[in-house]
């Protein structure tokens, strides 16, 4: 290449050799310019983002507690996942927490959608009050939670009390291991649905009008109307909001570590706080990384199958 | 009777009714928290619920100033927001340009890179990245946070997305008038992408500011937290201190506030499009 680039300046050539020559120049300029384009962030990202990654495949194989020499571990830390009660549960409270908190996010969003799509007064003020909780600190929401929510001085448990329930069968929020998943899942959906409804509002203002109105020549009344229109044509933001919602769901963290901090025992434990306990208070960073990939694949699985269906469409 | 230009039927005065409610539930938390920051601890969990203190504690909001360094913690969180959402838009749209408008050499193979980490949730390699930044001496510094929230997959798919859309005539006109590529960058590419940038800019922000696990994972100084795990301390510290602990949270939201209430229209925009082009 850099002999063709001189023999272009020294001696004389052909005039289609020397056109070829300069375009083939000019194509290396507009790579290195298109690179310098790219390096500021790809740089970054490569070092930060995608060398950590791999290291993780590896460190996976590993026993290493981050101080001594690293050893190899073969397939140690994949069985030692069938033996951990705690992963075990960890695994088993994602899923729950996963299968409970997606539909009930999905039906509160779609619901705050439809009625926020009505022509009414203050629409605007009222989608930007249900939108807030996603963008409010989590630390400082998560801390009036447990406040509200505490079992004995909480305001929820007194108007529970006033209401007339039995002091004995109180709901213990928090505290309680049957009740602390619950209280976790309800802050869950009360923080995110505000976000879900803003793209359901997209969804539904995309819908033709035009269905509706044949549907009402046709006689068929709201219910009808949602069922047969409005569900159907909301399809693909559904499939979309389910696939973010179940991805969010699996990486849950910071609002457990805030509000149960994983228990009563380990009845909110989550793979990602497992994930945290293993590497950064046990120091088990081999087998921290094992039930990383654990994660791993369980989102891999879900961005398949939206790939998937994609192509369909 | 007649509201928004509709008649007052049975119908819409039900929507309204379930639409104040819900609104009402939502807020709830919040309201409890601005009431409970004006309170002493000893009343904050009085029953029925004094909504307007009788005896508001405005000496709360100076004490908490006193009690953790929440001035700093403020300072940190800023700063950090600050460079990590100005490197962000300038790496990525920088990025997303070459991606969108040039050809060059293994293109497709460099962008699938970043496809395949879009969905790669950080929590799956937050391990290594932290062993790889203490290898770096980075622990304990500001620099490992902005290392590892500056350089977004998410940015450069986003940005490179909105510029897809822009027509490359409009680039190939200006090549023609004598500009070169950075200038295209600069002079017309960037003034149009403006919703996407402001779209970018309010999640970058948001997710800086109201981070929790990585400062909790790099930054154990108390003179490096950031507003976040500066408030977790001191919720751990003074638990019993509830009126100083609400006002402190008040404190914390307020920034959040501000920026989304003035950006609002672009964020609504934003994620709307997000869900729209899946």
């Amino acid at each position: 290449m850099a002999n063709s680039i001189t023999a272009a300046g020294d001696t004389p050539v052909p005039a289609k050799r020397r056109k070829v020559v300069s375009r083939r120049r000019r194509k290396v300029q507009d790579a290195l310019i298109a690179y310098s384009f790219i390096a500021p962030n790809f740089l970054g990202f490569a070092v930060f983002t995608l060398g950590p990654i791999l290291f993780a495949f590896v460190l996976a194989f590993m026993h290493w507690d981050g101080s001594n020499a690293m050893t190899f571990a073969g397939l140690d830390n994949f069985w030692r996942l069938f033996e951990d009660k705690a992963f075990k549960d960890a695994f088993w409270n994602t899923i729950i927490y996963t299968v409970v908190s997606v539909p009930a996010t999905l039906a509160c969003a779609l619901g705050l959608a439809i009625l926020l799509n009505q022509k009414i007064l203050g629409r605007d003020f009222f989608r930007t009050a249900m939108f807030f909780p996603y963008v409010a600190s989590l630390v400082a929401v998560a801390v009036v939670w447990n406040m509200i929510f505490n079992p004995e001085m909480g305001p929820v448990n007194m108007i529970l009390y006033t209401l007339g329930l039995d002091p004995k069968n109180m709901p213990g929020w928090a505290a309680d291991r049957h009740w602390a998943m619950v209280t976790v899942i309800l802050f869950g959906v009360w923080k995110s649905m505000g976000y879900f409804m803003v793209i359901y509002l997209a969804g539904l203002q995309g819908i033709n009008s035009e269905l509706y109105e044949a549907a009402d020549l046709d006689g068929a009344n709201a219910w009808q109307k949602f069922l047969y229109v409005t569900v159907p044509q909301l399809g693909p933001t559904t499939f979309f909001v389910t696939v973010m919602l179940t991805i969010q769901s699996f990486k849950v963290f910071d609002q457990i570590y805030m509000i149960t901090q994983g228990g009563p025992g380990t009845s909110t434990l989550v793979l990602v706080y497992h994930i945290y306990n293993e590497a950064f208070i046990s120091w088990d960073l081999g087998y921290s990384s094992m039930i990383a990939l654990v994660l791993f694949f369980l989102v891999l699985a879900v961005t398949v199958v939206q790939f998937r269906r994609q192509k369909e469409d | 009777m007649r509201i928004a230009g509709q008649k007052l039927t049975g119908k819409l005065a039900a929507i309204y009714a379930t639409v104040i409610l819900i609104t009402i539930v939502m807020l709830l938390p919040f309201a409890w928290m601005l009431s409970a920051s004006l309170k002493l601890s000893s009343e904050v969990f009085v029953f029925p619920i004094e909504w307007i203190p009788s005896n508001p504690q405005w000496q709360n909001y100076v004490d908490i100033w006193t009690k953790i360094p929440l001035a700093l913690f403020i300072y940190n969180t800023s700063k950090l927001t600050i460079i990590v959402t100005l490197l962000q838009l300038f790496t990525s749209s920088f990025a997303a340009y070459a991606f969108a408008k040039l050809h060059f050499p293994y293109k497709n193979a460099l962008f699938l890179g970043y496809i395949a980490t879009i969905a790669m949730p950080w929590q799956v390699y937050m391990v290594p990245q932290f062993l790889l930044m203490r290898e770096f001496g980075l622990n304990n510094t500001h620099l490992a946070l902005i290392c590892l929230q500056a350089f977004t997959a998410f940015g450069v798919f986003l940005m490179r997305q909105f510029y897809m859309s822009i027509p490359t005539e409009l680039c190939e006109a200006a090549r023609i008038d004598g500009m070169n590529e950075y200038q295209i960058w600069a002079k017309i590419m960037l003034p149009l992408s403006k919703p996407a940038l402001s779209t970018l800019t309010i999640f970058t922000f948001v997710t800086t500011w109201n981070d929790f696990l990585g400062p909790m994972i790099y930054l154990t100084k108390t003179e490096l937290k950031t507003i976040q795990i500066g408030l977790r301390m001191f919720i751990s510290q003074y638990s019993a201190e509830y009126g100083l602990i609400m006002a402190a949270s008040v404190v914390a939201l307020i920034p959040v506030l501000i920026v989304f209430l003035s950006l609002q229209r672009f964020f609504v925009e934003g994620v709307a499009s997000s869900g729209i082009k899946g």
